[in-house]
């Protein structure tokens, strides 16, 4: 539920206090395996659209084949439509709740470009975000782990230094 | 790759808009926000002793979900892998594979090249800092950004978010450096 009150969100907020979003419900057991369940289906079609080759994002950043290029566009423009849908027909979640998109906060924008492009050169080295890293693994190229473990580290670096850095 | 409609790679206009799919499909069975990179915050949080205030929340209720999300996403590549035979390639275009061959990487089987993800590669200083500093800058990029590909690249633009578009514009100048300038350093050496 909404919870942070800005012009995007208060236009479908209802005017009555909503229910805190900061402290979702505890996930049941049959909740959790629906997301194993999702989660499953994503890998599978990250490995079956190429998404997860480090050959595809050396393609991608040498702008050698629109492949990668297509596929996020299209993904946007439907996760972008299927955001109005649900907006426009006022849809609820299946537990109940309103749907809503929390709005990012702007700020100086400085995490946003600092933090964007230290992810990017990271992503051109490892060729693969946080989740084609995990069908990686899933794969059996057993040396991902250390990728994960290499960027856990990373994320508590940043959590210990995060009072000191500029957002 | 070999005959077998399952074992056959999907075109972008049907991987696209699946991806995209996943963005209403886990608003409307719970109202949870598409993004993986929080789980590498989950994963500190629900692991590492750490005083630090952004990892003090409570994980399970707002982490818990997405950490199942994240672990069917190592299962669904597993389930591929245990299909797909050995030594099958991805089908990129021959002007990388010329790129690649020049800076060294020659196979192109698998989904990541053999000679740069081996256990033996983390001995050399190229293949450490390709995969341990190329891990922590995905890691400490994500969380001072707040959000990777899915969550600021995919939720974020299609929510016309200013934010995500700022953080997207350093995603691929980040990458355009790491490939055309740290890479080639890398390998070329």
């Amino acid at each position: 539920m909404a919870t942070l009150i800005d012009a995007p969100a208060a236009a479908h907020a209802p005017t009555s206090t909503p229910p805190e979003r900061s402290v979702p419900r505890p996930d049941t057991v049959r909740g959790l395996l629906v997301y194993l369940l999702l989660g499953t289906l994503f890998g599978i079609v990250l490995t079956k659209g190429e998404v997860v080759s480090w050959f595809r994002i050396q393609e991608m950043f040498r702008f050698q084949s629109p492949h990668m290029y297509l596929t996020i566009v299209a993904a946007i423009v439907t996760a972008a439509v299927s955001l109005q849908l649900i907006r426009r027909l006022d849809l609820r979640a299946a537990n109940g709740e309103r749907i809503s998109v929390p709005p990012k906060v702007l700020g100086r924008g400085t995490r946003y470009w600092v933090g964007g492009t230290l992810f990017g050169l990271g992503w051109a080295l490892v060729g693969a975000c946080p989740g084609p890293l995990l069908v990686l693994l899933g794969s059996g190229v057993s040396v991902a782990l250390v990728i994960v473990i290499s960027a856990m580290a990373g994320t508590w670096a940043y959590g210990v230094l995060r009072p000191l850095l500029p957002h | 790759m070999p005959d077998g409609e399952l074992l056959k790679v999907w075109p972008w206009y049907v991987t696209g808009p699946l991806i995209g799919l996943f963005v209403p499909a886990l608003l409307l069975v719970g109202n949870r926000m598409f993004g993986i990179s929080a789980n590498l915050r989950h994963a500190c949080a629900a692991t590492l002793p750490t005083r630090a205030d952004f990892f003090r929340y409570d994980w399970r209720r707002t982490g818990g979900w997405n950490l199942a999300f994240a672990l069917g996403i190592l299962l669904g590549g597993a389930v591929i892998a245990m299909q797909t035979p050995d030594g099958s390639r991805v089908d990129v275009s021959p002007a990388t594979l010329a790129s690649l061959g020049a800076l060294g990487v020659r196979d192109v089987t698998g989904l990541v090249p053999r000679e740069l993800f081996s256990w033996q590669a983390l001995l050399t200083v190229r293949g450490l800092v390709m995969l341990v500093g190329g891990g922590l800058l995905v890691g400490f990029g994500t969380a001072y950004a707040g959000g990777c590909t899915s969550g600021h690249a995919i939720s974020g633009l299609a929510d016309f978010q200013l934010p995500s578009l700022i953080a997207v514009i350093g995603f691929f100048a980040g990458g355009l450096l790491g490939t055309w300038v740290v890479l080639p350093m890398l390998l070329g050496a």
